[in-house]
């Protein structure tokens, strides 16, 4: 079973090609996508490959070409719809929570909307307040999205094939910064499940929890808390819903603390769900309550220190696992 | 004013012919007497304005290849004519809001470049203090009510704002710049009809450079008229040439006039061009060179130059020396932007809701 080494930005662009390649009623459709090969260059050649019947240029539409998307998708497609970048999704998100989300609700059962809505998310850099939103938990808010946060090439590629094959609306969320980042991933055909985490990093004495980006952060992080003499063991739960609860179960029950970590705001954050959930599950192992690192509580600034602390940090992470140690 | 309707036939296209420079004699009426009105010293200050947002922008990507600004730049370079030409028929009461792209509509507002520069550096003494950037330029004082990083996100603000002179009966009015690609936002659909059935002091000013990001006009849009917008929502519209300073500020000037009295909207298309990529990191492959090269010949700041010398308002050691002065001033921002402290990291918290 070879690997190869490949960009997070040539995983997804693999992905799309490959199930582009198994089913035709798949086309990609956004802005910037086909001509200019994506403004990310994620869509890199697939007009060339696929043709302009599966690879569509819009206009700066989105509440149009996502509906578009919907409407595709509940007569017989199946779409990817790409955001330039997820700030831009708020001008669709009527279509997204109205009708991505709700159709096959309100249908009874009759109108699935099997379709991918994919772009980045979360703060670039210094790109400024419209343009680093962290949206997650926004649409995972809403019954009827699953909502996919992928750190590593090889769970770009699996997850977005298993996004695509699915029958419901997923919120893709890739990130930025990672699109340059490399990793191993298989040679032959695989996909990877959505609700099942992964541990980065194993230890001993505090759970840390994160998704996408903040995983890089906090596992080239871990030398600092070595200096510490904390020993930490790293989930990413990969897709924000479903939530893998069984792999963070797992981590608590042998270290009995926790710290999450999360590029979004505090107040009604994602960690603020998987806290809970923990405290349903798995109270009595908890030795301390949970600790949440996020972004401030702010817009983020434009100016590179202001945007500096308005982010979550390794520095602020071992603070938080010293508290949940009771070590000052 | 010439409608959409009664200029029907006539082609948009200033890119595939060959435009001529304007020269005295090819002056049209309107044109002749906005440099009437304006006179000498009006128009020298204008052709200044316009030199001082080439060289400030020149000189931010400078400064974005030295790392002193950050982020996204998306620069006004070709465009000069419109901002410059439009605000100048404003007063200063009046409200202004574009897009990301809105260095050249800040320095037109009569904004400082220190005050620019230095919240390009994220420092303290921006304009926002650092927390706004580039695409984000605000100033209360002088009524600029954003640049906006959602493509089409500042037309419901201009209207807002038309909408409030009028419920003040105040006899202000709002001018609402957005791009080509802006035009196919919802928004802008759902503004142009409140606009013209409320009958709102607000001018919709389409800069139309032809491309939105890598996409030109014939691929991101079923008309290539955009002035064909206005009659669908019965309200006037009409169309300049966005690279003579002269055909933008008197259009805008005659609207302006009629409008106080007796609000009511106005959609203005500016057919003009942007020099660079889209933001500073698009190397703009997609357009031909020759492109470039044909609206270069009509640059809109040289055709003032020229005109102006020909009209012996300006001759050639004049125009040096000013745009000398210019430069300098550009240069004493820069020096400014650096020199200013970097706000307090407390900065980060404030703001976030009124007190
Ligand atoms: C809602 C939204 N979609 C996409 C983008 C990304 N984007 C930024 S500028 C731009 C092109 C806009 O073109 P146009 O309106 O013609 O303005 P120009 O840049 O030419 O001044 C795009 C697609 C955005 N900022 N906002
Ligand atoms: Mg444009």
């Amino acid at each position: 079973m070879g690997t190869m080494n490949i960009t997070m930005r040539e995983a997804l662009n693999q992905a799309m090609a490959e199930e582009m390649e198994r089913d035709e009623t798949i086309f990609l459709m956004g802005e910037e996508v086909a001509e200019y090969n994506g403004a990310y260059k994620v869509s890199e050649g697939l007009l060339d490959r696929f043709g302009p019947k599966r690879v569509w240029d819009t206009p700066i539409s989105e509440n149009g070409f996502c509906g578009l998307g919907i409407g595709a998708a509940m007569t017989g497609l199946r779409p990817i719809i790409e955001f330039m970048t997820f700030n831009f999704a708020f001008v669709a998100m009527d279509q997204i929570i109205n009708n991505a989300a709700k159709t096959l609700y309100m249908s009874g059962g009759q109108f699935s909307v099997p379709m991918v809505m994919r772009g980045p998310g979360g703060a670039a850099a210094q790109v400024g307040a419209q343009h680093s939103s962290v949206l997650d938990s926004i649409f995972a808010y809403f019954p009827g999205l699953k909502v996919v946060s992928p750190s590593t090439p090889k769970d770009a590629k699996g997850l977005l094939k298993t996004a695509i094959r699915d029958d419901n609306p997923v919120i893709f969320i890739e990130n930025e910064l990672l699109y340059g980042v490399s990793g191993e991933v298989p040679e032959e055909e695989f996909t990877i499940p959505m609700g099942e985490g992964a541990v980065r990093a194993e230890g001993g004495d505090v759970t840390l929890i994160a998704f996408s980006r903040i995983n890089h952060m906090l596992l080239e992080g871990i030398p600092e808390f070595q200096k510490e003499g904390i020993s930490v063991e790293l989930i990413d739960p990969r897709t924000v819903k479903p939530l893998d609860l069984d792999i963070i179960a797992r981590s608590v029950s042998k270290t009995h603390r926790v710290v999450i970590v999360e590029e979004g705001h505090r107040f009604a954050g994602v960690g603020a769900q998987v806290a809970d959930e923990i405290y349903q599950r798995c109270f009595d192992d908890l030795d301390a309550p949970i600790a949440r690192v996020t972004h401030a509580e702010n817009p983020l600034p434009y100016a590179k220190h202001l945007e500096a602390v308005s982010l979550p940090s390794v520095a602020e992470t071992i603070r938080a696992a010293k508290a949940v140690l009771y070590r000052a | 004013m010439a409608t959409a309707a009664n200029r029907k036939g006539r082609t948009s296209n200033l890119g595939e012919r060959r435009k001529q420079p304007i020269t005295l004699k090819t002056l049209k009426p309107r044109w002749k007497r906005a440099m009437e009105e304006l006179g000498r010293e009006g128009l020298v200050a204008l052709y200044r304005q316009m030199f001082l947002v080439r060289s400030f922008e020149q000189r931010c990507e400078q400064m974005y290849q030295q790392r002193k600004i950050g982020g996204f730049l998306h620069l006004y370079m070709g465009e000069e004519a419109v901002g410059v030409g439009m605000l100048a028929a404003i007063g200063k009461d009046d409200y202004v809001c574009t897009s990301y792209r809105d260095h050249g509509i800040a320095l037109a507002r009569g904004i400082a470049s220190r005050t620019l520069m230095a919240e390009l550096f994220g420092k303290v003494d921006g304009l926002s203090r650092g927390k706004g950037g580039s695409m984000h330029f605000y100033s209360k004082e002088h009524n600029l009510l954003g640049g906006h990083g959602i493509v089409g996100g500042q037309i419901p603000i201009g209207l807002g704002a038309a909408f409030s002179a009028k419920y003040r009966d105040s006899g202000q009015m709002s001018l609402i710049f957005l791009g080509d690609g802006a035009v196919q936002q919802g928004a802008f659909h759902e503004c142009m009809n409140i606009a013209s059935l409320w009958k709102l002091p607000a001018i919709f000013i389409i800069e139309n450079n032809q491309y939105g990001m890598g996409t030109s006009t014939s691929r991101s849009s079923a008309v290539q008229d955009f002035t064909s917008k206005g009659p669908g929502y019965n309200m006037e519209a009409i169309m300049v040439d966005g690279m003579n300073l002269l055909d933008c500020y008197s259009v805008v000037a005659d609207a302006v006039a009629v409008r106080r009295k007796k609000p009511k909207p106005l959609l203005i298309e500016a057919k003009t061009y942007r020099y660079r990529g889209h933001s500073i990191s698009d190397p703009a492959t997609y357009r031909k060179k020759d492109e470039i090269e044909r609206y270069r010949d009509i640059d809109p700041i040289s055709q003032i130059r020229s005109l102006m010398a020909e009209n012996s308002w300006l001759d050639e050691a004049q125009a040096k020396e000013l745009e000398r002065e210019v430069r300098d001033e550009v240069v004493d921002a820069v020096n400014f932007a650096d020199e200013s402290p970097p706000s307090d990291v407390a900065e980060r918290g404030q703001h976030v809701y009124a007190e």
